[in-house]
């Protein structure tokens, strides 16, 4: 412990009362009410889910209409990516990489605040379509035109939803992108910086680059609606396809913004638990830097099927296919680290070695449907959502968890329940493909994506595919328990808390007082993550 | 105790999802596992290059878990592994570069061979045109004059109503079916124009081995040559409304003498519907003919009943416009359309529309009870 962490213990006085979370400049606090934030809505979300699975697990409408149907499918959408991942993403940010650089706080810490409380208005806004003439959106979380505009009252509320979460992620991720290159402590050169926080400087600038192109594609819609525009309406001389573009040119770099602080997390993991390292550090940053960069180029890959020029589904389909290199550079450099390690498999260490095999098979369906005649086939049906399903839930999510296990001896003080960890890991992870795998059989077998009713011969498959569904949603009660067992007691931790734990932020005590690193540290060669 | 319980619900939920799934013939399951080969060159090239890819990344797979488990098997500190502290490599990184470049080149060469092929619509024998409609599908056989709507079947549409009460799986090709097929000669190169009338649909028969959006304001063309009789089911898959679940496609592909039966007597019913668009009609030919067109076209939304959906579609049933003594506003609504309500001008005739409208007037407890004749539709287009 630094002398400079002693002298910060004298004089923590945190605010009292609500007005402590309702005015925080501090990052602690604010990363915390994100985490708070996204595990709400990931229960929100995951509600939503369930009606779905609850639908779809018999043949027949049981229980919803199917208007209502593609509402749930839509807002899931939303709420997930927009409410539990990124807000999770961000919260792990503001909590670890002042800590990690050496910095006292964020850099721009009321805006931190505004960003934070920017996101319960606009799922207000969001979620209470849900009471409007019209219904809550139902076109789908892609939002494409012309069919968006058939909504009814709810559709001004989306279209301001969504400006409004844009607004929210532009501001965090300026401040991660400010914080990082004013604030580093002395001696934190770019290249020591744990790979956790250059997986967000890196997803700061494609946020940057990507939120206001969806922020236009929404305001286009907004006033083709209201206004009399004709930006995609082809009997005005508009192009409805031309919104395609325009969304997945934020799209997929979003689906980037999404991975990559998971990709961080489990950076920060592996080498801990494996005792040893991270391998190939240096092109561990730059493989994440083209992963980014190539993200802008690949975006046609989702709209294969509207007809485009063949030199254009070529171009598409080499682009595609190139991110899997940088991809398998990523893999296989965390495959190396474990190499000869002397690895033990604490929770974290369960989940991101999860993510090492989940995330690959969505990898592997990812190369497939980039094979444009293929994907011709593949295309919306459940062949895509059993891609998308594999990297975002045991690929961001079992990241974002492992995350969370991680540090949550660090944030509390206190060692979690082991036991109820990998009780968790191992009923999410069975049930997790349970879920997801068939997917890929109907998919193929040609069940089409959005549909709240299918044809017989699917009913099996749905069936088994719900039972996963019901028990994955029901397992991830168990973290809420866990962390709330954390939060109240349980074995203090130390400061180090894991054996091979590396960087500034185990240098400081568990749980790290209010204001730290009020002094900088110095950062040699020795003390630096990697 | 905790741990007790847990493990009861465990063993509970395994036990009851093996009872499902022993249940079910295993060989249904054999049958929902992977892509159809179907029956056109296009769909044997595409199911061919499926199953490559899906071998190689299946064997990337096995190399790359097997290499994981034993690592994860080997050094890990239990067994007294002692970390070593290396930490790059440059032949290493160099060879997992440039192998995954050579698998992808590898890929990338049929895969463009392939597409090069499918984006070949020169040359077509005949052409149809299919125009997607929420929730219908509309086809255009252009070498022919013949025009024709295909909807969902009813057995189909009464069982999938929100508790109908009807099990699916009595229910013959449920979901499947529709009341006008497309006729398809095979052994011909026919060119498949798709478009739309309302919102972006997606035309798609597994069986030829691709799908295409149809997007309304554009034209996208496509082609098939289908090399064996038979039927060939398929969905609409892009997400297009409440219904997007519910129209499906079913291709009837039959030898080249039958297919020219079949086009002659579409020509002579068309014939006769024409003509009785021009004729006065009864209140009772009215009423008949307004059940079928309202059952066929109109109760997806304002349901059978006239009731409507709370919120979403106004009920018929008690409908100021509907009991409106002057019919004109009424007239312009159908033809138009409003907000959700298609416009029905390209898609019923003026008998159909005459039909549905005398019915509605007179049914549900509405209070105009007059009857609509052909030529004030007419009159109003
Ligand atoms: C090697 C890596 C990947 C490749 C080659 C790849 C490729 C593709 C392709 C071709 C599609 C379009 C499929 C279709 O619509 O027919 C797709 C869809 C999708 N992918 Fe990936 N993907 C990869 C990784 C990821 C990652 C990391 C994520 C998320 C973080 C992701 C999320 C999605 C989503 C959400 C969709 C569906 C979008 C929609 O239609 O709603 N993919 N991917
Ligand atoms: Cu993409
Ligand atoms: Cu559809």
């Amino acid at each position: 412990m630094s002398e400079a962490v002693i002298h910060d213990d004298h004089h923590d006085h945190k605010p009292s009362g609500i007005g402590r979370w309702l005015f925080s400049t501090n990052h602690k606090d604010i990363g915390t009410m994100y985490l708070v934030f996204a595990l709400i809505m990931f229960f929100v979300g995951g509600a939503m889910s369930m009606v779905i699975r609850a639908e779809l697990f018999q043949p027949g409408i049981q229980y919803v209409d199917p208007q209502f149907y593609n509402s749930m499918v839509t807002v899931h959408a939303l709420v997930m990516i927009f409410g539990a991942l990124m807000p999770a993403g961000v919260g792990l940010a503001n909590w670890m990489v002042p800590l990690m650089i050496g910095a006292p706080d964020m850099a721009l810490p009321r805006m931190n605040n505004m960003s934070f409380w920017i996101l319960p208005f606009a799922f207000t806004l969001l979620l209470s379509t849900f009471f409007m003439q019209g219904g809550a959106p139902a076109g789908g979380w892609t939002m494409y035109p012309p069919l968006v505009l058939q909504l009814g009252d709810g559709f001004p509320y989306l279209v301001f939803a969504v400006h409004f979460l844009g607004i929210s992620s532009i501001m965090g991720a300026i401040n991660i992108i400010a914080t990082v290159f004013n604030m580093r402590a002395p001696g934190m050169t770019f290249m020591r910086l744990p790979l956790f926080v250059w997986a967000w400087i890196i997803t700061a600038f494609l946020l940057i680059a990507a939120m206001p192109v969806l922020a236009g594609g929404v305001t286009m819609l907004l006033t083709d609606k209201y206004f009399g525009t004709a930006f995609f309406d082809a009997a005005g001389g508009g192009d409805p396809v031309m919104f395609q573009h325009i969304f997945w040119f934020f799209g997929h770099p979003e689906v980037y913004i999404l991975v990559l602080p998971s990709f961080g997390v489990i950076s920060q993991i592996i080498p801990t638990f494996s005792r040893k390292p991270l391998f190939g550090y240096t092109s561990m940053v730059y493989a994440t830097a083209s992963i980014a960069f190539l993200s802008f180029f690949v975006w046609a890959h989702h709209m294969f099927t509207v007809g485009m020029p063949l030199t254009g589904e070529l171009f598409f389909m080499y682009a595609t296919m190139s991110i899997a290199v940088p991809t398998g550079v990523k893999i296989f450099n965390w495959m190396a680290t474990m190499w000869r390690g002397s690895m033990t498999f604490e929770t974290p260490m369960l989940f991101a070695i999860g993510v090492l095999f989940m995330f690959s098979i969505g990898g592997f369906s990812g190369l497939m449907m980039g094979i444009t005649p293929v994907d011709f086939q593949y295309h919306d049906t459940y062949f895509i959502v059993a891609h998308f399903h594999y990297v975002i839930v045991p690929g961001i999510i079992f990241g974002i968890i492992g995350g969370i296990y991680f540090w949550l001896p660090k944030w509390t003080g206190n060692m979690y329940d082991e036991k109820l960890g990998k009780l968790h890991f191992w009923i999410s992870t069975i049930s997790v493909n349970v879920l997801f795998f068939p997917m890929h059989f109907i998919g193929l077998a040609g069940m089409p994506r959005r549909i709240p009713d299918y044809s017989v011969q699917f009913a099996d498959w749905n069936s088994i595919i719900s039972i996963g569904g019901f028990v994955f949603g029901a397992s991830q009660l168990i973290l809420v328990w866990v962390v709330i067992k954390c939060v109240r007691g349980g074995e203090k931790a130390t400061d180090q808390v894991w054996e091979g734990a590396h960087g500034l932020e185990w240098t400081l005590p568990s749980p790290p007082p209010f204001h730290t690193f009020t002094t900088p540290p110095k950062v040699t060669d020795a003390t630096a993550h990697s | 105790m905790f741990f007790n319980k847990l493990k009861q619900i465990i063993f509970g939920i395994t036990a009851f999802s093996l009872l499902i799934i022993s249940e079910a013939a295993l060989a249904d399951y054999m049958n929902v596992l992977n892509l159809t080969e179907g029956v056109t060159p296009t769909s044997k090239m595409v199911y061919g290059l499926h199953m490559q890819i899906l071998y190689i990344v299946t064997a990337i797979g096995v190399v790359v878990f097997s290499v994981m488990c034993w690592s994860i098997y080997h050094h890990r500190k239990s067994k007294g592994a002692v970390a070593e502290q290396f930490h790059h490599s440059t032949t290493a990184e160099i060879t997992w570069t440039i192998i995954p470049i050579i698998i992808l080149v590898v890929m990338a060469i049929p895969a463009t061979k392939a597409l090069v092929f499918m984006e070949q619509t020169g040359d077509a024998e005949m052409t149809i045109k299919v125009t997607g409609y929420q929730w219908k599908w509309k086809y255009d056989y252009l070498d022919d004059d013949i025009s024709f709507f295909s909807s969902m079947s009813k057995d189909s549409n009464d069982a999938r109503q929100l508790g109908s009460g009807i099990d699916p799986k009595t229910i013959e090709n449920y979901l499947l079916d529709v009341d006008n097929r497309v006729v398809l000669p095979i052994n011909t190169k026919i060119r498949i124009l798709t478009t739309a009338a309302d919102v972006i649909h997606d035309w798609w028969v597994p069986a030829l081995g691709w799908k295409r959006d149809a997007i309304p304001g554009f034209i996208n063309d496509n082609w098939t040559y289908i090399e064996e009789p038979g039927v060939y089911r398929g969905k609409c898959a892009e997400l297009c409304g409440r219904d997007h679940a519910f129209m499906p496609i079913v291709v009837e592909a039959v030898p080249k003498a039958e297919y020219a039966v079949w086009v002659e007597e579409q020509k002579t019913m068309q014939l006769a519907a024409a003509e009785g668009a021009e004729r006065e009609w009864t209140k009772d030919e009215l009423l008949e003919k307004g059940k079928d067109v309202y059952a066929a076209n109109c109760t997806a939304c304002h349901m059978a009943e006239g009731q409507g959906v709370e919120g979403l579609f106004p009920a018929l049933s008690g409908s100021a416009i509907v009991n409106n003594t002057d019919a004109s506003e009424m007239i312009m609504l159908i033809l138009n359309g409003k907000n959700m309500m298609p416009a029905f001008k390209d898609i019923l005739n003026d008998a159909d529309i005459a039909a549905a409208m005398t019915h509605e007037r007179n049914s549900w407890g509405n209070t105009v009870k007059d009857v609509i004749q052909p030529s004030d539709v007419k009159a109003m287009r």
